[in-house]
């Protein structure tokens, strides 16, 4: 395999994509007990509408998150036990735009890559197994139904997007369930857990070609085709609508505020995100007036976040956190987007940078950040390990820039969940 | 991982360290362990949020976010922890290895030197702390008591045990209670903070690159304000092996949820008093706390009843907690089924598979932790509470000899003390 080293951030890589069509990464991290494995499809719960067999399919909402519930059933038992029963403490997750398979072991880790491999690669459903799972995702969905977090932030997409399917919840509702067949599940898997359309991140103290080896034997030889989906016609807000707002059990009320940021080709995207991240930091860092000024106030809490987010083709600023006055914070963060702008925050831009440093390197600490961000990075075309170095090219202009055109008051939405 | 140091430093404050050149990052904590009781427990709360506003010479929250960000956006935060009786209170810090900044600067000693000003040097007027951070933080810590219930899944764990140890300690709230917190005072706060200063048992714990030399001189010179006129010893936790009634008692809230949460709390018998911590822990994965697990390969997988079904111990009190959301009318099938497990672990009915992944989940769990800092601080801290001296991967070669009769005898003493259940505000609760 091929190897790049980062010597600055202490990070040496190991890639190649494979005969097979299949990317992988080894994330070398000597010295580590346990080793991280990260098998991701580029699939989520907003890819709804695709073309399979020539043919253009309209799938329900939740159907990517109840295959992978559904991928851990093999022929001869049930992956996730095989895996705790050899060591590996096993997971998967299904966001609105992937759909990862991993485990960490501190022993015995070929063997789990291969189980892991081929449980994800072998599809087999029945409609007893099928229907038996509705109880349980119907009580996932209970679950985050009663979440004020979910309720909080569908809400903000919705009022962010039009059309764009990410603004369905990621587990769908149980009517949309009710509908799922194995037929669908098998079309599902046939069209995107595909070599080309997902990558093999592995982080730790692991023996690169063993990986790439394991790859090669157990997956398909195909490389299958990459395929074609429809997030249909995105370019605009819902419409006038700014605001929203739930009632919900909730002791404390909970603000979610988000504005949409340009779309901006693959070489740009490490730019854009660690520009948004400084942004963000001089907006509401914990060094900002405006921090200061609300949580003197008693507005917001230590745990208030600014996050830039990319999902499914669209990157995004999120503001969220507990608050007993979310339209007052919400209005404060426009007001502030506006004054900055009158300002020579240059000095303070510079220290954000140093800032950053720090907590990209922190990251690194972290498998799961780690093969996430590659992943990512695989599927959006960009090196992440290159974020360190990118600092440098940003500066305070391109920081303004970005305020003065996604922060202006009429862009920023505000979904808030208040008390009953 | 190098050899780990553990020394007191000063009268009654140790410290920790961890050599290791495999992160990114330093961490350093700096935790003082109290007890959890009603008096004292909200001033313990607040104590650290309220130091964290400003020092003598970096006077607001923003000086001293400036100066983090200039240490390469070190963090230092406020932690209020809760282990078995022990309030466990303080600072958890973490900055960029000198190793990834060119040489050019060192924050290890920044770092610690501003955890310590924060915890020995507080803004203070004519010798108390600010009204104005006290105030600040009393209706900040009020709505973060407030905001527990946002989250179902963690509120109910803390409000079942405030119902099943409603005369224990234990039962407080990590955050304290409303009433408390309304009526506490900067002189009162400062009174108790000086107490504590002055004698409370404090644990340092560092992980990184450093060697010891370096890190116990930054310490020593950071914390040399420190005042130990006082001796407090660590704080005893209350243990009841039994329940406090021969039935179960049953709690039943109501709100205005979709999905029914339900919570079993389990006294651990003789295990509680005597644990073998080995035995204990994979008694754990064995009926609740892995994928492999009794009530998660019967509750959820063959009966379809919820989508989580799992148990956690406190090992520092002796309780256990099994929780579970489910449909409002699977109350008395989920209750039950959660129960028969327990007997049938007993009752030996435990297969040698179904032993060996609990047992291999619990030793993947400890030699993973070396390689997660925020995980090695916690164990640490918990072996200073208990009489645990062992290292992770010391513990992992232990849980490798647990048997079968083990886990067993572990079972034999544990039983059911309370019954909770948070339901829908309808009727259609089957609970009797």
């Amino acid at each position: 395999m091929k190897v790049k080293d980062y010597t600055s951030i202490g990070e040496r890589v190991f890639h190649e994509k494979l005969l097979n069509g299949l990317p992988v990464y080894v994330v070398s991290k000597p010295g580590y007990s346990k080793g991280r494995a990260f098998f991701a499809v580029n699939y989520g719960g907003a890819d709804r509408r695709f073309k399979a067999n020539g043919k253009w399919l309209n799938t329900p909402a939740g159907i990517a998150h109840y295959l992978e519930h559904k991928m851990f059933d093999m022929e001869d038992g049930n992956a996730l036990g095989v895996l705790f029963a050899n060591g590996a403490s096993a997971n998967a997750f299904t966001s609105s735009d992937m759909t990862a398979y991993h485990f960490e072991c501190t022993e015995n880790f070929e063997q789990n890559l291969r189980t892991l491999l081929k449980f994800v690669s072998t599809p087999y459903f029945t409609e007893e197994s099928v229907e038996k799972e509705r109880g349980i995702i119907g009580q996932e969905i209970r679950m985050t139904e009663d979440s004020p977090e979910t309720a909080g932030y569908f809400g903000l997409l919705k009022l962010m997007y039009k059309k764009h399917p990410m603004r369905d919840s990621i587990v769908g509702t149980v009517d949309d369930i009710a509908q799922i067949t194995p037929q669908m599940l098998y079309d599902c898997h046939g069209t995107f857990y595909t070599n080309t359309n997902m990558v093999l991140c592995v982080v730790g103290d692991v023996d690169p070609d063993m990986v790439a080896r394991a790859a090669e034997e157990i997956l398909p030889k195909a490389r299958g085709e990459a395929p074609i989906k429809d997030y249909g016609r995105d370019d605009a807000p819902s419409g006038k609508k700014r605001s929203v707002k739930a009632q919900m059990a909730v002791g404390m009320p909970l603000l979610f505020a988000g504005a949409r940021l340009e779309k901006v080709p693959n070489e740009r995207i490490l730019q854009q995100e660690i520009t948004a991240q400084a942004a963000l930091r001089l907006l509401i860092g914990r060094s900002s007036p405006l921090y200061m000024d609300l949580y003197s106030r008693g507005l917001i809490g230590r745990d208030f976040l600014g996050q830039y987010d990319r999902i499914a083709g669209q990157a995004m600023l999120i503001f969220s956190g507990e608050s007993r006055d979310p339209e007052a914070v919400a209005e404060a963060i426009s007001e502030r987007a506006e004054s900055i702008l009158n300002e020579d925050f240059s000095e303070a831009f510079e220290r954000q940078k140093k800032a950053l440093i720090g907590a990209r390197l922190r990251e690194l600490n972290s498998f799961s950040d780690v093969c996430y961000n590659v992943a990512k990075g695989c599927f959006d075309g960009y090196d992440p390990f290159e974020a360190i170095s990118a600092l440098q090219g940003i500066t305070a202009k391109s920081v303004r820039d970005m305020i003065s055109e996604s922060l202006s008051p009429e862009k920023l939405m505000v979904s808030a969940v208040v008390p009953k | 991982m190098k050899e780990i140091l553990r020394k007191e430093i000063m009268p009654n404050v140790r410290l920790t360290h961890l050599q290791t050149d495999k992160f990114k990052t330093g961490v350093f904590s700096a935790t003082i362990l109290t007890g959890l009781d009603r008096e004292n427990a909200s001033k313990n709360a607040l104590l650290p949020y309220v130091l964290r506003r400003g020092t003598v010479l970096h006077n607001d929250m923003d000086s001293i976010a400036a100066l983090l960000d200039d240490a390469y956006g070190a963090v230092i935060e406020p932690v209020v922890r809760k282990k078995g009786e022990t309030h466990c209170i303080g600072f958890y810090a973490d900055f960029a290895d000198d190793f990834f900044l060119n040489g050019k600067e060192s924050v290890l000693e920044k770092v610690i030197g501003l955890t310590a000003e924060i915890m020995t040097a507080p803004a203070t007027k004519s010798g108390t702390l600010l009204h104005e951070y006290v105030d600040g933080e009393k209706n900040r810590l009020l709505d973060e008591l407030e905001a527990q219930v946002n989250d179902k899944r963690s509120y109910v764990l803390s409000r079942s045990l405030e119902l099943m140890c409603a005369k224990e300690n234990y039962g407080i709230n990590r955050l304290g209670r409303e009433s408390q917190i309304k009526k506490v005072t900067a002189a009162g706060l400062t009174k108790h903070y000086r107490k504590l200063i002055a004698g409370a048992p404090i644990e340092l714990f560092y992980c990184g690159s450093a060697g010891y030399d370096r890190v116990e001189n930054a310490v020593l010179e950071a914390f040399a304000a420190l005042p130990r006129t006082g001796f407090i010893p660590i704080p005893q936790t209350e243990i009841l092996t039994r329940p406090v009634k021969s039935e179960p008692r049953v709690f039943i809230d109501r709100m205005d949820v979709g999905q029914g949460k339900l919570v079993i709390g389990f006294r651990m018998g003789e295990a509680a008093l005597h644990p073998n911590h080995p035995a204990l822990l994979v008694f754990n994965a064995l009926y609740g706390g892995a994928p492999t697990s009794k009530l998660f390969v019967n509750v959820r997988e063959r009966m379809s009843l919820c989508y989580y079904a799992s148990s956690q111990i406190d090992r520092h009190k002796g309780v256990m907690l099994v929780s579970s959301g489910i449909e409002f009318n699977k109350y008395e099938v989920a209750k039950n089924e959660i129960l028969a497990q327990l007997e049938a672990i007993k009752g030996g009915d435990i297969s040698e598979a179904e032993l060996e992944s609990a047992k291999k989940t619990v030793m993947n769990a400890y030699k993973a932790s070396m390689d997660s800092q925020s995980s090695l601080e916690g164990i640490y801290l918990d072996n200073c509470l208990s009489d645990i001296r062992y290292s992770p991967d010391v513990m992992a070669a232990l849980v490798y000899d647990v048997t079968k009769k083990d886990v067993m005898d572990v079972a034999a003493g544990v039983c059911a003390d309370a019954v909770y259940f948070l339901t829908g505000n309808g009727g259609d609760t089957d609970e009797s």
